[in-house]
């Protein structure tokens, strides 16, 4: 910034990057504090060391890398939530071409029955990358689509299975219940299913994502964030406050529509994008 | 828990009272709960800024310093700022005189676009109209069935070519239209990053093949801070005639509403409230503020 001394006017513009990022104004503020007490402490004088400081302490505050869970033995199953149109088809299309490259036996199930053409799109995505997609008709229930796909995990030998669920918003006292069921069916027919709940985030989502995150892991118990959409401009920095808040790891991110488009969340990949351009790789 | 902001500057203003008569500084003070209290509902940093700004001067007048009831009296100028702001004729699609009238639905990626193409379709047939719903998505993986199925739904037509060109289908879809005395054309495009040139070029192409009378910029309401980005380019690339804000059935405050009115000046014309059919209705100033100030 050219700027010869650190001032007040320098913390503000670092406060004004991060709730331009959707980090929210409580955690920005903090973030800055936090920042302010680094400086003393390292007796920094030099404004341009600052931005790097910010960045350490928010790959700080999203923890380590963390990878998926799997079962310690027979097959892991992968519950995908969140709500409409945030890329969970998509990123389990993804998720799944993934985990086949990795070497593993991998099927999706089409737990969306109420969306028009979610079934469809899901096997487009089975299509592509090879993968078997369990389903029953459109408007079947959710929890029979999932108990089929714990039954042909265990009966056919398969390493993971990833389950679709249609889009619903968690103020939705009904379809938040009807998760829990489907969960219950899981557990019951494999105890400790599903092994992974994946919440989906669309990195366009501002502060609302708080309350996407703090319900969805009230009812689902949520393991793993997926943060979409980061090709584009936004930056996700709502995972931040979520962070702060629920200490749901980000597992992963979505950098567009393709196959390939899938990538390991990197704490500090993600801190030097909020103060850079998109995270195009 | 979010605050109402009406209780924080309650608290604000009792806390100043107690120091005495009122001056212009303490104004400033409210002022500060006000962003914040903006930008926790998505505000765009920049909107707020200026809103802030606009809502202070009104302060400053004698009205609030002398009110009995300084809080609620700068919530009122806060609220009929915003409804000022976000204001304008809305809800209505405006008929072209020459059949077919063309409406183009654009914008990010799962916004809601195809579903509210069909909810169009839906409002339009029951208001006499015989819509015809086109099918101009050829990337995403089933978004022709998705319409298909909603169509059958509705027994409205739908018009696709399969893979084929968008410009070529939304083309061929206006003389179908008119061969088959379908007066509304409703055209459904894959979404989009506003950062993509190739695919904002196609759209200018569709646009320029066949000039739609509405251009209608569908945006999800729980949008950040990104929303004054995406609306800004769509706009400037397209002319958009007016904007859906979807999913407002959830509990978001919807910032996003102030900010796209604020940077277009396009009029938020209706509002998305469920995932079925009849989910739509015209979109309300008033309403909208109040629920953004969390009131
Ligand atoms: N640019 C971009 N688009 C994405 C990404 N992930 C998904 N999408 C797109 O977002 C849209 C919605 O994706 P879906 O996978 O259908 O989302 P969903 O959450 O399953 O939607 P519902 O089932 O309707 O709730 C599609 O157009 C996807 O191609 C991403 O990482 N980047
Ligand atoms: N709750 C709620 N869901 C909505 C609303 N509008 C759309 N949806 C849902 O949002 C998801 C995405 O809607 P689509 O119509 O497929 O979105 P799109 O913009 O066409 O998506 P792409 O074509 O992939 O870009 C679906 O699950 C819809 O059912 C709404 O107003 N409220
Ligand atoms: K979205
Ligand atoms: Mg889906
Ligand atoms: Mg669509």
């Amino acid at each position: 910034t050219g700027r010869k001394k650190i001032d007040e006017e320098l913390y503000e513009e670092l406060e004004e990057v991060l709730i331009r990022s959707d980090v929210g104004v409580n955690t920005s503020f903090e973030l800055v504090e936090r920042l302010r007490k680094e400086v003393k402490q390292r007796k920094l004088s030099d404004p341009n060391e600052l931005t790097a400081v910010l960045q350490e302490l928010i790959a700080e505050l999203l923890g380590e890398e963390s990878s998926l869970t799997f079962a310690k033995q027979g097959p892991t199953i992968i519950l995908v939530v969140g709500v409409n149109g945030v890329g969970k088809t998509t990123t389990i299309g993804k998720l799944a071409n993934w985990l086949k490259r990795d070497g593993k036996r991998v099927i999706m199930a089409a737990g969306d029955t109420f969306r028009a053409a979610a079934i469809d799109q899901l096997e487009v995505w089975g299509e592509r990358s090879g993968v078997e997609v369990i389903k029953q008709r459109e408007g079947a229930d959710p929890a029979a689509v999932a108990y089929d796909a714990v039954q042909a995990a265990k009966s056919r030998n398969v390493d993971v299975v990833i389950v679709d669920t249609a889009g619903r918003l968690h103020n939705k006292v009904n379809l938040m219940e009807e998760l829990r069921k489907v969960k219950r069916v899981m557990d019951r027919e494999i105890p400790g299913a599903p092994h992974e709940v994946l919440l989906v985030l669309d990195a366009t989502t501002g502060q609302n994502a708080l309350q996407q995150a703090k319900l969805f892991q009230e009812v689902a118990g949520v393991t793993g964030i997926v943060l979409t959409k980061l090709d584009g401009t936004a930056k996700g920095g709502v995972v931040l406050g979520i962070q702060g808040e629920t200490h749901i790891p980000v597992k992963w991110i979505g950098i567009g529509e393709g196959m390939e488009d899938l990538r390991p969340f990197v704490p500090e990949d993600f801190a030097s994008a909020l103060f850079g351009t998109s995270q195009k790789v | 828990m979010f605050q109402g902001l009406s209780e924080k500057l309650q608290e604000t203003f009792k806390r100043l009272k107690g120091k005495g008569k009122l001056k212009e500084a303490d104004v400033s003070e409210a002022m500060r709960e006000v962003r914040v209290a903006l930008l926790e509902a998505d505000v765009n940093f920049k909107v707020v800024k200026d809103f802030v700004a606009k809502v202070k001067e009104r302060s400053i007048g004698q009205e609030v310093l002398e009110s009995l009831s300084p809080a609620q009296h700068v919530i009122k100028i806060v609220h009929e700022e915003m409804i000022e702001l976000m204001g304008g004729a809305t809800g209505k699609i405006l008929i072209a005189s020459k059949p077919p009238t063309v409406i183009m639905l654009i914008g990010l990626q799962g916004a809601g676009k195809t579903t509210h193409a069909a909810k169009l379709a839906n409002m339009l047939k029951k208001q006499g109209k015989h819509p015809l719903l086109v099918a101009c998505d050829i990337y995403r993986p089933a978004a022709i069935k998705q319409l298909q199925v909603l169509g059958d739904q509705l027994k409205v037509p739908v018009f696709s070519m399969g893979q084929d060109n968008p410009r070529d289908i939304a083309k061929a879809s206006i003389v179908h239209a008119n061969q088959n005395g379908q007066d509304v054309v409703i055209i459904d495009t894959a979404g989009r990053l506003h950062i993509n040139e190739e695919l904002m070029g196609e759209l200018r192409d569709i646009k320029s093949s066949v000039k739609p009378h509405e251009i209608l910029l569908v945006v999800d309401a729980m949008t950040g801070q990104d929303a004054v980005n995406v609306a800004e380019s769509f706009h400037s690339d397209l002319g958009l005639d007016g904007v859906i804000l979807t999913k407002l059935d959830g509990d978001t405050r919807g910032g996003a509403a102030l900010s796209i009115k604020a940077v277009t000046g396009c009029t938020i014309k209706f509002v998305g409230i469920g995932e079925k059919m009849d989910a739509i209705e015209s979109f309300h100033p008033d309403r909208m503020a109040s629920r953004i100030l969390g009131m």
